[in-house]
């Protein structure tokens, strides 16, 4: 044991000690929801030698839209076990906002560790109608707006605002997806120059194809604990230090979307600036939304982005920003970073942001 | 001037295709051929009807398949008076949790071929299955229960399942 970081939010040390993902493909169909999570819960206790009776709390993150049926939530825990019966909690969010209520609990100091995941599949229903519903109901969801649509807007508004081109967003497939070959649980990963990726088709201009995440099933799951109980159960625990989120507002209109204030404000919150950064872990289903992010976060030149290829190596619904915060704490675990920012977001053109510095000692 | 347009109607409606899973879809196929299909836990040794895969006590996968026989005690029941919408069935009629032997879960479903005031927790009953031809991955394989004729099941049999 080799003590604890000083502490930006909060006042307990939390650390990520267990992350485990399903392995992120196009179209699962050969499992449903509990068949995919059993082997990644199973993994991610296993891994540290724990079962579910050592953790106080579950907390798990998806969308029964994604699914198609009700209580889809509640049938997933089957995949953990809960009896004798468990404190569990649910968001109709991404796993890393399931993550920060399991941190908010650890903060209290009542409980030690606690289990959190994520599922979500892309490939029941036509996401690009499923997400067309997260949107206001009254002026924006009748219309129908794709995500891809509304990111090009914003693609668009990024490029007239003289910050942006497209090769910038080639650049960033390229170098995400050259990346993902090294990612064993990538999706889409390959070597491709940027001069080669602006020769593909608009998928909606300004955005092409390689500018696009891949539709991904999948899911996640993280372990988290407390004080010295995080050294018991990890060599180098990847200490939460700062952890904030932060929304926008839901009229696209009234935001500029060339701009991230909520992911500033949360960057802000969570001390990203206090300290150096070794490599940051952005939730950017879209090519030119790492831009915008890279620039919310204020990262300079030498701080390594995604070294994962980020969710446009693979992309599953309500688990990429939970599985941003796992990639960034196994950096941590094995050395490779020393201080790692993990980002995630939620809603049209990252309209909700959620932020998490890690720090290994 | 034309009148200002004050209201508008925006349907929604999402289609999807169903992942049964491994284990949900040697359920369907065990109700295709007419037979029930539970899973056992490896820990705990219950065995689950119309599972999805895992024992939701333990959270592990219940891979060894039992086949169930056709015969089960109805646990607790509701005699349904109330008309609704999309109602198939003449009320009044009677729905049921039944546990199949050999079961350690119950499942809900209809009780036909008995007086509705004849029918008790305890009651024994069997499936009745639809033409074979008309066999399908389905619940509605199972045209419905009916009393088996055997004495009632002792309380103490099915106290753990109300």
């Amino acid at each position: 044991m080799s003590g604890f970081p000083e502490l930006t939010s909060g006042h307990r040390p939390v650390g990520v000690v267990s992350f485990a993902q399903y392995d992120n493909v196009r179209r699962e169909d050969a499992h449903n929801e509990v068949e995919m999570l059993m082997p990644v819960v199973a993994e991610v206790f296993g891994s540290i030698g724990i079962t579910k009776d050592d953790v106080g709390f579950i907390c798990s993150g998806s969308t029964d839209y994604l699914v198609g049926g009700p209580f889809s939530f509640v049938t997933a825990l089957d995949a953990v076990g809960v009896w004798p019966p468990r404190a569990e909690s649910h968001v109709e969010m991404d796993g890393a906002w399931a993550l920060y209520e399991a941190w908010v609990l650890l903060q209290e100091g009542e409980i030690d560790a606690a289990l959190v995941y994520c599922f979500g599949r892309s490939s029941p229903g036509d996401l690009s109608e499923i997400m067309a519903l997260q949107l206001d109901p009254y002026y924006m969801a009748p219309l129908w707006p794709d995500p891809t649509s509304l990111a090009a807007l914003q693609a668009q508004a990024l490029i007239d605002s003289g910050r942006a081109s497209e090769s910038d967003f080639a650049a960033i497939a390229s170098r995400a997806r050259r990346s993902a070959l090294a990612n064993p649980k990538a999706q889409l990963a390959y070597d491709r120059s940027p001069e080669e990726l602006l020769g593909e088709d608009y998928e909606v201009a300004p955005l092409r194809r390689h500018a696009l995440p891949p539709l991904t099933d999948g899911c996640a799951a993280v372990v988290l604990a407390a004080g010295d109980r995080a050294y018991e159960l990890c060599e180098r625990p990847a200490f939460i230090t700062g952890i904030d989120h932060r929304i926008e507002t839901h009229a696209i209109g009234a935001r500029d979307l060339t701009r991230s204030p909520s992911t500033q404000l949360a960057g802000e919150k969570a001390g990203v600036a206090t300290k150096k950064v070794d490599q940051a872990e952005l939730h950017a289903p879209y090519a030119h939304q790492e831009m915008i992010l890279v620039d919310a976060l204020n990262l300079s030149d030498d701080v390594a982005l995604s070294p994962s290829g980020g969710a446009l190596a693979a992309n599953p619904m309500m688990s990429a920003g939970l599985i941003r915060i796992g990639e960034s704490a196994r950096a941590i675990w094995s050395g490779q970073a020393d201080r790692a920012v993990a980002h995630a977001t939620s809603g049209p053109c990252l309209q909700q942001n959620l932020v998490c510095v890690l720090e290994g000692v | 001037m034309t009148e200002p347009v004050t209201m508008m109607a925006a349907t929604t409606r999402l289609d999807y295709v169903f992942t049964a899973g491994v284990a949900q879809s040697k359920n369907l196929h065990g109700l295709e051929e007419g037979k029930f299909i539970g899973q056992r836990c490896p820990k705990c040794k219950k065995v689950y009807t119309l599972s999805r895969g895992s024992c939701p006590v333990d959270g592990l996968p219940t891979d060894e398949i039992v086949e169930l026989p056709n015969t089960g005690t109805v646990t607790t029941y509701c005699v349904v008076n109330v008309p609704f919408a999309g109602q198939s069935i003449e009320i009044p009629y009677i729905c049921a949790q039944i546990l199949l032997d050999g079961a350690n879960l119950s499942f809900m479903g209809l009780i036909q071929e008995i007086p509705i005031d004849q029918i008790r927790m305890g009651l024994r009953v069997e499936a009745v299955w639809v033409e074979p031809d008309e066999l399908g991955p389905t619940m509605a394989s199972v045209k419905y229960f009916r009393p088996s004729g055997e004495p009632d099941a002792e309380f103490d049999s099915y106290k753990e399942y109300l």
